[in-house]
């Protein structure tokens, strides 16, 4: 890891290696000539879980692919981590791809994104010579960009667990291998009474529906199991869709996003109630 | 392990199909599928997408079933590597690929190799998987002649061979 | 299924599951595809496009390419000898654009380059300065017909127009139903990409070159005209061709290959990527196609019309053929005798379109089953009592004046799926991978709503229009073996196995040996059009029995029997008087017979002014009911099951005719739900397998089918072709099925999720 950190601080061209899900279609597709490329995969701390009980957290190496995330103890402590994870492109991508890459990439439409905002996880950053924690929200800062800077690299994640429902959706037009065209995770906290509901692929970060979230707390008690009535949910996901502000290019459009999200909030607290 | 440089001078080996074979005058950029493919005379992944989106490509590395398109070739060095030629013993069909020919799983025969290795590593794990499980284990495989069909009477045909003891 | 494998059927033979002589290959990855070819020291080549879609080439600057070492030549319209256009049927498309001429689409091929490795290709080709002076495109094909385009090219703006003037046209029917239908335009996605691989001749003055392609000897013709060299100084091997589907039929790197190759003087190989692919072949036809149909009160149709609008994109390609195969299946598979029908297939700056499974009967079908299913509506019939009231039968007369002399089972094809049983409902507690969305767990079976439709399909089957279509194939018997050469593209479908079945079936030999697929036979004309089967089916057949005829003749010399008495009988030569039998394999060590034999199907007309003719050969039938899942909130899509009984004419291979059934179903699933290349301001914002969707493992639905046997005494084998009418008629089935769960009208395909839930 020292010589890893070494070499990111050295060579300005670095790109980090883990799944290659993203960097080889850049060298394949768009002409990208690899600079110096460090590969991670082969760093075990980097691929590596571990379940904090003390913490009541979850650490999860960035070089775990996200195969490891769909089934298991894993996928039993972060279901929606694990539903999300399913989604992502092809099985054998899931083979190759970590959630280091999809902080990495920090697309809008990267799959796992919205669970680690709706879980409000923090991402742990490391440099040759200081590290540092951040907020997913603080993380991503637009379109395909984050806040890393040169000889940085996402080192694990941390997210933690929560006594309550919690599940992912996400929109795409084929029933398998596809890119998002809306998503959401939905996230209970049934100790705290509070619903998170994060959404991808409308906008141009992952949106925290935070006055969806304050609204619903008006309405309901969400401490414990509750109940949400018909027409509660869906002006949840009507105020929750509110909140975005989503493009039309070719894979959609703007006034679909919106709409997408909208059932797609309204289906998950309704399931979360459930 | 850093990986310099930008020209055709990256020499390095790779552990394919149980042998050592070296790569010499490479340039960085190239991935597994086209070493396997151009440099080291192994034809049987093939290219349709280069971007992981149709399986045409897949190979075993590590034990999981990835796309060789989306792998730098250069940094693969560690890992073990089998592609499609390494199935079947002798110039013999495993039960895989004589379940294909046997099914009609095979048309044009572009993504038959990425199928053949997907299935083989499906049926290593779980050697009873049902409809639902055996379409979306081979979902990151495209098929443009089939429409699947005789795919999935081929998996199933493997499966219950390997169930009955027959076959590999 | 109902297929025909008796145990009379002998294993390899026509009638049963033979192996495919590529199998064994194909499985083991050992198959050469074209992309595969290889030679020792071999180039790469690589094509530089026009990056807008229309503009005038002012300049073009390689020097910095030539200093980057590795490049060994850099071609441009300048370096062409011979013709510097090609094409099908208009010779309008240029092998490059030529400085101070325009180019007409984004994607048109400027130049080329060979280097010894990919990376340095990609380099040379950024390192080349081009200049242009940008165009307005045309993009919208009724600027064509209204004159407000500016002419895109010496040839003109409209590939053809023709009008079918048919019947009475004063009748107005007491019920009217009409509609005005978009057909989006779509990839044919073939998996193995355009490759090819030439290796000059030493003297350089001819070329051998590898190519995957639909049609040997058209390509030839058409890459030693620009050649400038005669055609036996060009020879063409068939690389192994990772499926066709139309997108072959046209030239794309072939002639730049060979110019590279003969250029340097080393073998040259150019593979296009994926996103090159979509800018190198052409694609199925986007169209606006407005119908009404006139019916009386009890739904039989009485008068139709139409117009219908093809845009063609920049170049000619096989347009004005996908054109009248539209507008001459207006009708469908239904009785009609009175239509006005008016079909423009025209010039702009969209990427161009030609050939795809179902060439034009596609969009007509979409079109004429959707409003089928309104006059169900209108007249309170069930969309297959409409249909059944309708339906052709043979003798019919057709909107071309043809009368329909071909076997036409509609009536059994609807009557058969109907009789398919329809799934069970969608359970409450279904795998998350039943329900439209998948594993993105959308919804959940309560939030599904279930559509069945219908579509019925009439499909013509080889060239029409007078083209004089043809086949040739060789047979021998040499040193004791059967031999058999024919230039028939094996894109896929397995014509090499069909080849041996009839070879074993004739000659009553077990092992046949295929030679290598080329020039060095006659054509085979082009495997499109369902008409392999039957024409190069035929040709072999018809070669095969000139040597079994011989070899009957030499037996019965030899033996002293009566020549007319002799058959074939399984693998022995049967006298009739005796009752003899003579293993074939014990006599044919003693002859060598080698018979080439070609074979014409019955001649076409073409179609006068008023769209009437004789223009087709033959045609085959086929139903679709298709059965979906409908998420109404969210607009997504499953398709659960395709019921379909098709008109086949006679199974000679039960596996490979299911394998086409399920195949053309799924490419028609993908046009009705997924399927389409998105053009904006005559840019392709798709080409990709990220973004042009095709139906995944996942996406194919259940295929039940019954195979209709009613053999054709036209075709040589009693066989109708099989590969197109799968997917003819399954994209409005699948509509129909979807409107029928939302009741919405969804005047376009694909679907999208926004119209069915905005």
């Amino acid at each position: 890891m020292d010589h890893l950190l070494e070499l990111l601080a050295d060579h300005d061209d670095a790109s980090v290696l883990a799944g290659g899900t993203d960097l080889m279609v850049e060298v394949n597709l768009h002409g990208r000539r690899p600079g110096t490329v460090i590969p991670v995969g082969g760093l075990e701390e980097m691929r590596e879980w571990n379940h904090r009980p003390r913490s009541n957290s979850v650490t999860i190496g960035a070089a775990l692919p996200y195969s490891d995330m769909e089934r298991g103890p894993l996928a039993e402590l972060l279901p929606a981590l694990a539903q999300a994870a399913r989604t992502v492109g092809s099985p054998q991508i899931r083979a190759a791809g970590t959630i280091g890459g999809n902080l990495g990439t920090c697309s809008p439409a990267g799959d796992i994104l919205p669970v680690l905002a709706a879980l409000d996880a923090t991402i742990h950053v490391l440099h040759r010579d200081h590290s540092r924690d951040i907020r997913f929200a603080d993380f991503m800062t637009g379109v395909k960009r984050n806040c890393l800077t040169p000889g940085e690299v996402v080192h694990s994640v941390t997210v933690p667990l929560t006594r309550g429902w919690q599940g992912y959706a996400k929109v795409g037009t084929r029933n398998a291998m596809v890119i998002s065209t809306a998503s959401a995770c939905l996230v209970h906290d049934a100790e705290e009474g509070h619903v998170a509901l994060a959404l991808g692929a409308v906008a141009p970060t992952i949106v925290r529906a935070v006055k969806a979230e304050a609204w619903l707390s008006r309405q309901v008690d969400l401490r414990g199991t509750f109940r949400v009535s018909p027409e509660t949910a869906h002006e949840f996901g009507l105020r929750a869709a509110s909140e975005t502000s989503p493009i039309t290019d070719h894979r959609s459009t703007a006034e679909y996003r919106r709409h997408a999200v909208s059932v797609l909030a309204r289906r998950l607290l309704e399931r979360s109630a459930s | 392990m850093s990986i310099p440089n930008d020209s055709l001078n990256e020499s390095y080996s790779l552990n394919v199909n149980g042998t050592l074979r070296e790569v010499r005058d490479a340039w960085l950029g190239e991935s597994l599928l086209y070493v396997l493919r151009e440099r080291l005379g192994l034809p049987g992944a093939k290219g349709a997408c280069e971007q992981g989106e149709c399986g045409s490509c897949t190979v075993i590395m590590d034990d999981r079933a990835v796309c060789s398109c989306l792998v730098m070739a250069a940094s693969a060095t560690e890992s073990r590597i089998l592609t499609v030629e390494s199935l079947g013993e002798n110039g013999r069909l495993s039960d895989v690929q004589q379940a294909f020919l046997d099914a009609g799983g095979v048309q044009c025969g572009f993504c038959t190799p990425g199928f053949i290795v997907a299935v083989h590593h499906l049926l290593d794990q779980n050697s009873d998987p049902d409809d639902e499980q055996i379409k979306e284990a081979l979902s990151g495989n495209i098929c443009r002649c089939t429409g699947y069909g005789r795919i999935l009477d081929a998996v199933k045909v493997a499966a219950r061979g390997r169930r009955d003891g027959v076959g590999s | 299924m109902s297929v025909v494998t008796g145990s009379s059927t002998r294993f390899g033979a026509l009638g049963s599951n033979a192996n495919r002589p590529d199998g064994n290959a194909k499985v083991q990855g050992g198959f050469a595809f074209s992309s595969d070819m290889w030679a020792e020291n071999m180039l790469w080549g690589a094509t530089m496009r026009s990056p807008h879609p229309h503009a005038r080439l002012l300049s073009i600057d390689a020097s910095e390419a030539w200093k980057i070492p590795g490049v060994e030549c850099v071609v441009t319209a300048d370096d062409v000898p011979g013709l510097p256009n090609y094409g099908l049927i208009m010779q309008d498309q240029p092998v490059f654009a030529r400085v101070g001429d325009t180019v007409r689409y984004l994607g048109e091929p400027i130049l080329a380059v060979a280097a010894d490795h990919p990376e340095t290709c990609r380099r040379a080709l950024a390192a080349i300065k081009v200049r242009y002076e940008v165009l307005e495109p045309v993009t919208d094909p009724e600027r064509c017909i209204d004159g407000s385009a500016p002419p895109l090219h010496p040839d003109g703006n409209v590939f053809r127009h023709q009008r079918i003037v048919s019947g009475d046209q004063t009748i107005i029917g007491e019920i009217q139903v009409e509609g005005t239908y978009e057909i989006g335009m779509q990839d044919q996605a073939f998996l193995g990409l355009e490759a090819a691989l030439a290796v000059p001749d030493t003297g350089g003055d001819g070329v051998e070159l590898y190519i995957a392609t639909q049609w040997l000897h058209e390509d030839r013709k058409q890459i030693a005209a620009c050649l400038g060299l005669p055609e036996e100084k060009v020879r063409l091997v068939l690389g192994g061709v990772g499926g066709a589907f139309g997108a072959r039929e046209d030239i794309s790197l072939q002639v730049h290959t060979c110019l590279l190759a003969l250029r340097t003087g080393r073998p040259v190989r150019i593979s296009y990527s994926r996103e090159e692919s979509f800018f190198g072949h052409v694609h199925r036809h986007p169209a606006t196609i407005w119908m009404r149909h006139h019916a009386d009160a009890q739904g039989r149709i009485l008068r139709i019309e139409s117009r219908m609008v093809f845009d063609g994109g920049a170049y000619c390609s096989t347009s004005p053929a996908v054109l009248i195969n539209a507008i001459t299946h207006t009708q469908g598979p239904y009785k009609c005798e009175n239509a006005t029908v008016d079909g423009w297939a025209l010039r702009t700056n969209n990427p161009p379109c030609g050939a795809m499974r179902g060439f034009g009967v596609v969009q007509a079908c979409f079109a004429h089953e959707s409003q089928m299913d309104k006059l169900a509506a209108a007249t309170g019939l069930s969309p297959v009592e409409v249909r059944l009231r309708n339906a052709m039968e043979t003798g019919d007369r057709l909107i071309t004046g043809q009368i329909m002399d071909s076997v036409a089972p509609v009536e059994r094809c609807i009557r058969e799926t109907d009789a398919i049983p329809l799934p069970p409902p969608m359970p409450m507690d279904a795998n998350e991978l039943l329900v439209p969305g998948g594993t993105g767990l959308t919804a959940l079976p309560s939030n599904i709503r279930r559509g069945v439709g219908w579509g019925v399909s009439i499909k013509n089957l080889m060239y029409s229009e007078g083209f004089d279509d043809f086949s040739t194939a060789r047979c021998r018997i040499s040193n004791g073996a059967v031999h058999v050469k024919f230039a028939t593209a094996e894109v896929g479908q397995g014509f090499v196995m069909l080849a041996q079945q009839i070879a074993r079936s004739v000659l009553g030999v077990d092992d046949v040996y295929l030679d290598p697929i080329d020039t060095q036979v006659g054509s085979a004309g082009s495997t499109s059009a369902s008409r392999q089967t039957w024409m190069s089916g035929g040709a072999v057949d018809a070669a095969c029995r000139a040597v079994r005829d011989e070899l009957l003749d030499r037996v019965a010399t030899a033996r002293g029997l009566v020549r007319q008495e002799l058959r074939i009988d399984g693998t022995d030569i049967v006298d009739a008087l005796t009752g003899t039998r003579i293993a074939v394999a014990e006599v044919i060590g003693d002859h060598e017979i080698d018979h080439t034999v070609e074979y014409h199907h019955p001649a076409t007309e073409d179609l006068d002014e008023n769209g009437q003719g004789n223009c087709h050969v033959a045609f085959a039938f086929v139903a679709h009911r298709a059965v979906v899942d409908v998420d109404p909130d969210l607009g997504l899509v499953k398709v659960v099951q395709i019921a379909t009984a098709q008109d086949v004419g006679r199974v000679l291979n039960p596996l490979s005719v299911q394998g086409q059934v399920e195949g053309g179903i799924a490419q028609g699933l993908g046009l009705a739900v997924m399927e389409e290349i998105i053009v904006t301001d005559g840019k392709v914002r798709n080409p990709s397998f990220t973004d042009y969707l095709l139906p995944t493992f996942l996406d194919a639905p259940t295929v039940d089918m019954v195979l209709i046997e009613e053999p054709e005494p036209k075709s040589p084998l009693g066989a109708k072709g099989v590969g197109e009418p799968p997917c003819v008629s399954v994209t409005p089935a699948i509509a129909n099925a979807i409107r029928n769960a939302i009741g919405r009208e969804l005047p376009r395909v694909p679907v999208r999720p926004y119209d069915i839930c905005l």
